[in-house]
């Protein structure tokens, strides 16, 4: 149970609660919370490692709950709040290697131009199963990368700006994990289909 | 007894009524344009050979040849969601705008709620609650797979609401004192599923609606409370009892300030009015502006939808 207004901590240092949603810090400045990433952070991390483009999210509020676990909300609210869920998690943070989630790259990695892999028929159909593979023709970053592939459909004639694609006109997949020449699917088990 | 019999005196044509309560009903897809439109969800369904019938009244519905939504690229990008026909009724009946305060009271698994972000654009605020903290897991991954981001999940008993977790009685600029609109798509004695399930009515008891009764008065009461004047409330049910439907609207019109208000669904679906007496019961007469859909009319689930509008 949450009490009424803020809490009386009696230690010195705000420790994350793991029970609440609490929104980051805009920057590394205002951090109060050891170790919680800024939304400056955050936003630089996707541009960086995806060439995800920084307006993306300006219609996002981005929180903490859990370990490092980060949500992308389009609203905002008041911080803390001991809510189920707040829009949608996107990230884990606070290790070595942040991880997107597969959800995140499916409505946010259209515009990925970068450390994108796109992947063939059977490839795709693999990734989808949850299979690992070899994938020795990459030649980007290693770590975790969005898997795509293309799919039927006319993206640039969508009547829903949202849908369109400008980068290549493939369609994420989800995240994969690239390592000495192997492609690893990180498709959680509940997302998996057999698509073959 | 065979519960349905009650409804013949409802019905003119009982026998086609009964009829289509024994057929089985199609996989009906939504196609969520959170992430893809329309045309390019159905050209993908094209592509991979995926036979398919568009419903004449909404153009987003799509009835599938075969069994089972689920193995398809687009399905697995989160372009459809598995949803049946009828119960894309309520979403419509709330018309939520983009940038709205939204509640849906009984959200889980997450159809309606899903579909209703869509029509919100994805942006505003949209909270989706349910008191039952086990069907929350299912809520979440089906949004999240939708692409939804504009929906908070509470875990609440629907009749005492509160919104505390959003800053009610607070100072904070980014408080929530009141919704815009809010579905109660509640917890009924699911008559109209009996297509889906054919063992939807084992269980079924005069003392099991009684019960649940009070559990609808409750929840629909407590969206008016919560829904600014002049907001829309939207009360729905998947059975066709009277004493859940049109008792409960008459009990809420009596208690709070509100008015059911005229809503046609779309072109194509066809719906009878409310019932204004059963069982020696007479109600308010605007409870015939409430949708009745019968299972015969339109090949569908059987469902109960009004528009409720709060006063000041």
């Amino acid at each position: 149970m949450s009490g009424d207004g803020t809490g009386e901590n009696a230690s010195s240092t705000p420790e994350n609660d793991g029970q609440q949603f609490d929104r980051l810090p805009a920057t590394a400045d205002e951090r109060v919370v050891p170790g919680r990433p800024s939304r400056q952070e955050v936003v630089s991390w996707w541009a960086e490692r995806y060439e995800i483009s920084p307006e993306t999210w300006d219609g996002h509020t981005f929180w903490e709950k859990g370990n490092g676990k980060l949500w992308a909300f389009a609203a905002d609210t008041v911080s803390p709040t001991d809510v189920e869920g707040l829009g949608m998690r996107i990230l884990r943070a606070r290790q070595e290697h942040w991880k997107p989630s597969t959800n995140a790259v499916q409505r946010f990695g259209r515009e990925a131009t970068k450390n994108v892999v796109v992947l063939d028929v059977d490839e795709a159909t693999r990734f989808a199963k949850g299979e690992d593979q070899e994938l020795p023709r990459w030649d980007g970053d290693w770590g975790y990368v969005i898997a795509a592939h293309e799919i039927a459909g006319d993206s640039e004639a969508s009547e829903t700006p949202r849908a369109t694609g400008e980068a290549g006109d493939v369609e994420p997949i989800g995240v994969g994990l690239y390592l000495h020449g192997e492609l690893r699917s990180t498709v959680p088990k509940g997302r998996r289909e057999d698509l073959s | 007894m065979q519960p349905l019999e009650r409804y013949a005196s409802l019905l003119s044509d009982f026998d086609a009524f009964r009829a289509a309560c024994d057929r089985p009903l199609p996989s009906v897809v939504r196609v969520n344009t959170l992430k893809a439109s329309v045309e390019r969800a159905r050209e993908a369904l094209d592509a991979e050979g995926v036979a398919y019938e568009v419903t004449d009244w909404h153009p987003g519905v799509l009835r599938l040849d075969e069994r089972g939504p689920g193995t398809s690229w687009p399905y697995f990008h989160g372009w459809l969601h598995g949803q049946e026909e009828v119960s894309a009724l309520p979403a419509l009946a709330l018309d939520p705008q983009p940038g709205e305060v939204v509640w849906d009271a009984c959200a889980a698994p997450g159809s309606k709620t899903s579909q209703i972000a869509d029509l919100m654009d994805d942006t505003g605020l949209l909270v989706g609650n349910d008191n039952n903290l086990g069907r929350l897991s299912a809520l979440r991954h089906n949004a999240e797979r939708l692409g939804v981001t504009n929906l908070a999940v509470t875990n609440q008993d629907a009749r005492n609401f509160s919104l505390k977790p959003f800053g009610d009685r607070t100072e904070q600029p980014e408080r929530i004192e009141a919704f815009d609109r809010a579905l109660v798509d509640a917890p009924c004695s699911c008559e109209g599923t009996i297509r889906k399930n054919p063992d939807a009515l084992d269980r079924w008891s005069l003392e099991h609606i009684k019960g649940i009764v009070g559990i609808q008065k409750g929840i629909l009461r407590r969206a008016i409370q919560a829904t600014r004047p002049g907001g829309t409330v939207v009360y729905s049910t998947c059975t066709f009892a009277p004493e859940e439907n049109e008792a409960v609207l008459d009990h809420v019109l009596r208690e709070e300030d509100c008015e059911i208000r005229p809503w046609e669904p779309p072109e194509g679906f066809e719906t009878d009015p409310g019932v204004t007496e059963w069982k020696g019961e007479e109600y308010d007469p605007s409870v015939q502006l409430a949708h009745r859909v019968y299972p015969h009319r339109n090949d569908t689930g059987g469902f109960f939808c009004a528009r409720l509008e709060v006063m000041t």
